[in-house]
């Protein structure tokens, strides 16, 4: 594989609140190829929209990014000023909403909105060509140009969805960020606006980060998945791997909590409750509901390691397979 | 827009003013009381016993001119033929003064006074308000907050009072009242416009003042949910500068709701703020109602009315028109 585009190193993400930190994200480190459609899942609360968010620094309020770097080819986002990332968003990383109903603003035509982003990042060009740049944008997500000088009020929902993908590519950025994008629309429209998505991106070959739970939707756009549990990356691999041969217990209950077509069998959920993370348990977060759990568990966390090519997993049950100790 | 709901809606403004119309002719006569031989039981009063012989012939003859002796469906047919005229009859307290008269010559300095006033205090309330919601503005004007409060819960008549105190009678700055230093001709000059300002000044800003609190606590209010929509983010997301956030993403949409309290209120611009023209002896139309229902003159009152739901019906129908080229997703389609 080629260079990565962004590399996540060691992220720490707290959230001051009344009760205390609630330790949202504890050292999730991970690369992202040219190109490369990266799946981030988990249960609601793991950490994965920080995370995601954290990348374009959309933090707001309580949050805080106590540690870590996030490199974009090069540049250490988390160092910069307001100023310098705002001039980054959308250009470098964009981002396509996730409630996409409410993402548009309804006094303004579809036009405007596209044309802000040129303006805002001092790309606007000349007035006779920036309609046609609109139209071609439209085109490409399979709208027609028409729908520039529309109210979002007049479009569907998943019109609006891709809209949003219009804008997050208008100005080519290396990395598009989706957190849940489809979660708001019907199945149909999904599959449609997440082959929309899958083609502007492959002909941009821009990285995509794609947050979400729906396991299904996952199986078949992203090429590798990160599992996240409590704020911590437990498992990352390719989709095959993570389908076929689960190794953390974790993802091998998750997987194992998928409805099966063929055979007819009880639903199966992971028994217990996500850890407060307001006060995690000690060692590895997920020993508590792990049917695996054995000493080492409750005393250290498990770093994530290599047990296979490009396969990683933070669990002490791989420990004797151990080779590398960072993430690829 | 379409030209059938124009129609329509224009139907419904004229139905309006003919049941205003309707109910201002009526209320008045069911008021106990005979304004005319009020009137003249007060100059019998006041004229020692000189006029005791042939007060009824007197109010008779009164009645006849004013038209008060005839059935009430005539009056009423009467009444209307004289409005399409813009006459509204004599006023009965400064009789021979016609009503038409004295509106007019109170009604341009009440629009001044008060049209310019609620206009100031809503620029700058609505543009405070969106401030106090804006995360990122200094904390010392978050302090505003609980001074907009009690200022918003000050009656603008109290406020007056206390202005006069502060720059009338403990500092003399400004004059104690009227619209213009008395005595002195007015011409189209920046003299006169100094002169008319300056006694403008502090009604203005006991109106602009008193009604800031509430316009910026309303708009703040809007705001602060307008902020919270996924449109705000996304606009952050696309990299936009923070001033086309507040003014075209935020302000924009928190003030559409503002618009419609703001046209309602420009409406009622024409009857005045009546406390505060009375303690400013202002002579604009709000003194006037005041000193015709003083003096139970039914025809100034009628006629003041009259104007005045002419004015907040017309203020709507221009807002009903207007409102779909301010607010895109409301349209009006007949059915």
């Amino acid at each position: 594989m080629n260079a990565p585009v962004l590399q996540v190193d060691s992220l720490h993400i707290h959230y001051q609140t009344l009760a205390g930190m609630v330790k949202a994200v504890n050292g999730v480190s991970f690369n992202l190829y040219k190109g490369e459609r990266l799946g981030l899942v988990g249960e609601s609360g793991s950490g994965k929209s920080t995370t995601a968010l954290a990348i374009i620094r959309m933090l707001e309020g309580p949050a805080r990014i106590i540690d870590g770097a996030i490199n974009l080819s090069g540049t250490n986002l988390l160092a910069l000023s307001d100023d310098e990332m705002r001039a980054v968003r959308f250009d470098r990383v964009s981002m396509v909403p996730q409630g996409a109903m409410n993402s548009l603003n309804p006094v303004m035509r579809i036009r405007e909105q596209i044309r802000d982003i040129y303006e805002a990042h001092g790309k606007l060009p000349k007035r006779s060509e920036l309609d046609g740049k609109i139209a071609h944008l439209l085109t490409r997500v399979g709208l027609k140009p028409e729908v520039a000088g529309m109210f979002p009020h007049e479009l569907s929902g998943g019109m609006k969805q891709r809209v949003c993908i219009a804008m997050a590519i208008a100005l080519q950025p290396q990395v598009i960020l989706a957190d849940e994008p489809t979660s708001a629309l019907d199945v149909v429209v999904q599959r449609q606006v997440m082959e929309t998505l899958g083609n502007v991106q492959q002909e941009l070959g821009a990285a995509v980060i794609l947050v979400g739970h729906d396991m299904g939707l996952m199986a078949q756009f992203v090429d590798r998945i990160g599992v996240m549990y409590a704020g911590r990356l437990v498992e990352l691999a390719s989709v095959e791997q993570i389908f076929k041969a689960p190794q953390h217990p974790y993802t091998q209950q998750l997987i194992g909590s998928i409805p099966n077509l063929e055979q007819k069998k009880l639903f199966k959920g992971i028994p217990g409750t996500a850890p407060s993370l307001l006060d995690p348990p000690s060692g590895c977060p997920f020993h508590p509901r792990c049917s695996e759990a054995f000493e080492p568990c409750t005393l250290d966390v498990p770093p994530l390691r290599e047990t296979a090519p490009s396969c990683w997993v933070a669990c002490h049950l791989y420990e004797k397979v151990v080779s590398h100790d960072h993430p690829a | 827009m379409n030209l059938q709901y124009v129609i329509r809606r224009t139907g419904v403004f004229i139905l309006v003013v003919v049941l205003a119309v309707t109910v201002n002719f009526m209320i008045p006569r069911l008021i106990p009381g005979d304004p005319i031989e009020e009137k003249l039981s007060q100059l019998t009063a006041t004229s020692s016993g000189n006029l005791v012989t042939g007060i009824e012939e007197m109010a008779a003859a009164y009645r006849t001119q004013f038209g008060l002796d005839r059935p009430l469906v005539e009056q009423y047919v009467n009444y209307w033929r004289d409005i399409l005229r813009l006459d509204f009859g004599y006023s009965l307290s400064n009789y021979p003064e016609t009503v038409s008269n004295s509106i007019s010559a109170a009604l341009p300095w009440t629009v001044f006074l008060v049209g310019t006033s609620t206009l100031i205090s809503f620029v700058i309330g609505s543009l405070l308000g969106g401030l106090l919601a804006w995360p990122r503005i200094p904390r010392v004007l978050r302090g505003l907050i609980p001074v907009l409060m009690v200022i918003s819960a000050v009656p603008y008549f109290l406020l007056g009072i206390i202005l006069i105190y502060l720059f009338v009678i403990v500092n003399r700055i400004f004059p104690a009242g009227g619209a213009y230093t008395f005595g002195s001709t007015l011409h189209w000059d920046l003299e006169s416009l100094g002169d008319i300002l300056h006694h403008a000044f502090l009604p203005g800003m006991s109106i602009v003042v008193a009604g800031i609190g509430a316009w910026a606590l309303n708009m703040r209010g809007m705001m602060i949910s307008v902020l919270g929509e996924d449109f705000i983010t996304l606009a952050k997301a696309k990299g936009l500068r923070e001033k086309r956030i507040f003014l075209w993403y935020g302000l924009r949409n928190g003030l559409l709701p503002q618009l419609t309290t703001l046209a309602l209120t420009l409406g009622y611009v024409v009857s005045g703020s009546i406390l505060v023209e009375v303690i400013f002896s202002y002579p604009g139309i709000g003194y006037k109602l005041y000193q015709a229902i003083q003096t139970k003159d039914f025809f100034v009152v009628q006629g003041i009315v009259l104007v005045l739901i002419v004015s907040i019906g017309f203020a709507l129908y221009v807002l009903d028109l207007v409102y779909p080229l301010i607010d895109p997703r409301i349209q009006y389609d007949v059915r």
